[in-house]
């Protein structure tokens, strides 16, 4: 259906191809998952198969793209609209009507599709996505997992036998995503479509894979079954990572595998008598009865929570639960209805910008927003002036949460971990009591994400008190030490992550799942076996 | 045209035309009055049929914010007139400090005498004008102007579709800056505006590449094969039509323009472009999902403006001073019984036209709440 011969695309002023030497040979009805690190050609890779590189985003593509038949470099996006359906990152980016029925018809009105076969292709497609009851409804009202589902529908009604779908669960909570995948893995056993994903999440997809597609930093691509892929690499999700460190042959790749199998370690683990105990650091923020209301809308009713120092406590629920109107109602900036908030003694809703980010910091979701300069050095330095810093600091906090970040690069050049890393360090120069993170790991490659699980930590353990808001329940599980759950803007959870986590499928992680409640990371499994080796060998 | 007027009609949503021209027709209807009690009554009746029958969907929620432009530019037509007021009328009310001004200014002044009949002129003024952009923000809040777009001739596609994403732009921008206002709170606020400006055209840029790239992946733009050719013959046409149509048209506004040389000139640009938008039209090939229907509904909102407009005419002729109160002698406005029936006539849409679908599911789903009894959203 789709295949590459020594396909390498380089973009213009680039020093090296940002995909290298790629052959793949994709059949029919397959679907296939592109893994690999932030920046590593994943979006250029599925952007070649419809023609947008090098038609849409310039750039110089070597070798050759055949699908079914038609070579993309002769034909423009908008040619295959009728072969390839394309759909973005952001969904709601690409929406041009207004309403549902109207954006699933828009890609017919281009191809001249009769308005008899579009009303029944309309029809089919709601159906196929399960989106029927949102017909009529304003794209702008809908949630994230219904306008990811609209986004893919939208190019369905085309007619393609080809689906491309870039990240189409990275900005979802685990219950949108899992009915997007659901909706796509349908496409692919009830009309044979073809897919191709790219995925930063390999815990929610790479079990329906028919095959994986690594590529690597340098922009080779290694394709295969992904049992065998998996297998050595650093790009993994926890349940390989578990399965490596057991020594399963073969690699498990969803729950069900793994669960049979675990049945041998369950008993060998042996918990850690010293685990580590929390909620004894002084309060540093103390909320209580805080509301949030836009109109008629309760966006957070009646919060009352204390952050302590030293912990780093995670905010959980579904899209739309209230997460950030909570953080930004914390940090005294975002609206507050009710409620107070004391941090030292001080409400930083009460004081000026200046003060109040001495008492709570926020990253917000779109870290971008807070620069503004062209240089890392020249954001570092107005940061320094700013929290009234000595020089340097923001610049010294910077190295130690990512080295590595050239001081002359423009931070819109910068990866999305590394820009994360830089607004963190800004917002730390003024030495805030609590520090507030939305969203943070949103983008994030499983290396990454555990470099920033470290941060939180060692900034928990420098006195801090850290609130994330996330609904990664792999970050979670990894660095929580409290875990609040907020359900449309009631706190309807608080307590520990071994309680909490478990207690839903929803929100449990991998580990979880696999070996029973009260287990979270792999690293805990990984301690657990050894101590269990320990306790063999003394007796 | 079997379909059922009033509250037994099945929802749907209504031409946005007929909307346009209900809107257009009490904007005439307004711009022939300065009748304060006639404009408020305009205003009355355009609010209600917003409120009965927008609808709950984005487009729909607008309305609060064209009542308070309309509230901003009496405001500002009054104050102006009190600052700068001239001599006009004998009822002073009160004198403000007069700043002098040099000879050359002659005809200007700031302070002064303030008269009732400066600031009531200056209100008739500004609301006249108030209402007038009041009955095109009803027009907006009743008919999604994007739909509205959508009857454009194919010729015209690229531009609608050009239109269609500047509208949606704009909402979105201002969300942007709103963002990031907020966001550059959480590091002290300063940075001066391009500490606003930057994320947020960086933000613009983003989403525009997006949707650009959207769109060629839907297959936007995709051509039906035609040669260059006749792509300049088309653009030729559209061009010499216009030329000939602005020349044509100069040439007859100018009174010292020889006559016979503007009208045929006119004609033949006019004659030009239909050709040019023809040839064009048959160059992109589109087709429309779900047209709106044109049908009772839509006749009946078309004809109570058309009746309210006739009513307001005849009532001009039999008594040209019911729509403009006098000035000087001070006299309070009075309501003219046919200008006031007219305009009472333009309202019943808010009764013959159809619910608009969403708005009808809301209903049915809560029966508590009556589409009468919520209010306009701000």
């Amino acid at each position: 259906m789709i295949s590459f011969d020594r396909v390498s695309v380089t973009y213009h002023g680039a020093a090296h191809p940002t995909i290298r030497d790629v052959t793949l040979e994709i059949g029919e009805g397959e679907l296939w998952l592109v893994a690999g690190p932030t920046g590593s050609g994943k979006t250029t890779l599925l952007r070649t198969i419809n023609g947008l590189v090098p038609h849409f985003t310039g750039g110089l593509l070597s070798g050759t793209v055949r699908v079914a038949g038609r070579n993309p470099r002769d034909h423009p996006p908008r040619e295959l609209a009728d072969l390839v359906g394309f759909v973005a990152q952001d969904p709601a980016h690409g929406f041009v009507t207004d309403t549902v029925e109207e954006e699933l018809a828009y890609a017919m009105e281009q191809l001249a599709v009769p308005p008899a076969v579009m009303r029944t292709r309309v029809e089919e497609t709601l159906d196929l996505l399960g989106i029927a009851d949102l017909r009529g409804r304003p794209l702008r009202d809908l949630s994230g997992g219904q306008q990811q589902r609209v986004a893919i529908g939208s190019v369905l009604t085309a007619g393609p036998r080809i689906l491309v779908l870039d990240e189409p669960t990275s900005a979802l909570d685990p219950t949108a995503a899992e009915e997007v995948l659901a909706a796509i893995l349908r496409l692919v056993h009830d009309l044979g479509m073809t897919v191709v994903l790219a995925e930063h999440r390999l815990e929610r997809a790479v079990q329906y894979a028919d095959r994986l597609i690594q590529l690597s930093a340098d922009g080779m691509a290694r394709s295969g079954d992904p049992q065998a892929l998996l297998a050595d690499g650093d790009i993994v999700p926890p349940v390989v990572e578990l399965g490596r460190l057991a020594g399963w042959e073969p690699l498990p790749l969803s729950i069900r595998d793994a669960r049979g199998r675990a049945s041998d370690i369950r008993d060998r683990l042996v918990r850690p008598l010293t685990a580590e105990r929390r909620g004894d650091g002084p309060i540093a923020m103390a909320a209580s009865g805080v509301s949030v209301r836009y109109g008629s809308i309760v966006a957070v009713r009646d919060v009352s929570v204390d952050l302590r120092e030293g912990e780093v406590t995670v905010l959980m629920g579904r899209n739309g639960s209230g997460k950030s109107s909570l953080l930004w109602a914390l940090r005294g900036v975002g609206r507050r209805s009710a409620g107070r908030v004391l941090v030292g003694g001080v409400d930083p809703a009460s004081v000026g910008d200046d003060d109040a980010r001495r008492l709570v910091g926020l990253v917000p979701q779109a870290p971008g927003d807070l620069l503004y300069l062209e240089t890392v050095a020249a954001e570092c330095e107005r940061a320094d002036l700013d929290a009234g810093a000595s020089a340097g600091t923001t610049r010294t906090l910077l190295d130690e949460l990512q080295e590595g970040i050239r001081s002359d690069a423009h931070p819109r050049d910068l990866s999305e971990g590394q820009r994360l890393a830089l607004v963190l360090a800004i917002q730390l120069a003024a030495a805030p009591a609590a520090i507030l993170l939305d969203e943070p790991t949103r983008g994030l490659d499983y290396p990454t994400k555990r470099r920033f699980a470290g941060i939180l930590r060692t900034l928990a353990r420098s006195g801090h008190a850290v609130l994330v808001a996330t609904h990664d329940v792999e970050l979670a599980a990894s660095v929580a030490e409290r875990v609040l759950v907020l359900a449309a803007g009631d706190l309807v959870a608080d307590g520990s992550p071994e309680e909490v986590l478990t207690a839903s499928p929803a929100l449990a992680p991998q580990v979880a799942k696999v070996i029973g409640p009260g287990w979270l990371t792999v690293d805990q499994i990984r301690e657990a076996m050894l101590s269990g080796v320990k306790a063999e060998a003394g007796r | 045209m079997g379909e059922r007027l009033g509250s037994g009609a099945t929802p749907r949503t209504v031409h946005p035309g007929a909307w346009w021209i209900w809107a257009i027709g009490l904007a005439i209807a307004a711009s022939a009055t300065t009748n304060p009690l006639l404009l408020g009554l305009i205003i009355g009746v355009v609010a209600l049929v917003v409120q009965a029958r927008r609808e709950d969907a984005p487009w729909g929620r607008g309305f609060g914010l064209y009542l308070r432009v309309g509230l901003l530019i009496v405001v500002l037509r009054v104050g102006l007139r009190i600052f700068f007021g001239g001599e006009y009328g004998t009822t002073v009310l009160f004198t403000l400090p007069e700043i002098p001004l040099p000879d050359w200014v002659a005809g200007i002044r700031i302070g002064g005498e303030v008269t009732a009949e400066s600031i009531l002129a200056a209100f008739y003024d500004g609301l006249r004008l108030a209402t007038i952009v009041i009955c095109f923000g009803a027009a907006n809040s009743l008919a999604n102007p994007k739909r509205l777009l959508r009857l454009l001739p194919n010729a015209l596609y690229e531009v609608g579709a050009a239109v269609t994403v500047a509208l949606s732009m704009a909402p979105q921008l201002a969300e942007s800056v709103a963002r990031v206002r907020r966001a550059r709170r959480l590091r002290s606020g300063r940075g001066g505006p391009r500490a606003v400006l930057l994320p947020v055209l960086e933000d613009a840029l983003d989403r525009s590449v997006s949707l650009a790239a959207a769109m060629d992946a839907r297959g936007y733009g995709r051509s039906a094969g035609e040669s260059a050719a006749r792509r300049r013959a088309t653009a030729g046409l559209l061009i010499l039509g216009l030329l000939g149509a602005s020349i044509g048209l100069y040439a007859l506004l100018d009174a010292s323009a020889p006559v016979p040389f503007g009208a045929p000139t006119l004609g033949v640009g006019l004659a030009l472009v239909v050709v040019g938008i023809w040839t064009a039209g048959r160059r992109t090939r589109h087709t429309h999902y779900r047209d709106d229907p044109w049908a009772a509904a839509e006749w009946a909102i078309v004809a109570s403006t058309g009746a309210a407009l006739a009513l307001l005419v005849l009532g001009a002729s039999i008594d040209p001073a019911s729509l403009h109160p006098s000035l000087v002698p001070l006299e309070w406005p009075t309501l003219a019984m046919l200008p006031t029936v007219g305009v009472l006539v333009a309202g019943l849409p808010a009764v013959l036209a159809p619910m608009p679908p969403l708005r009808a599911a809301l209903a049915e789903s809560t029966p508590t709440v009556t589409p009468a009894a919520s209010t306009v959203q701000p």
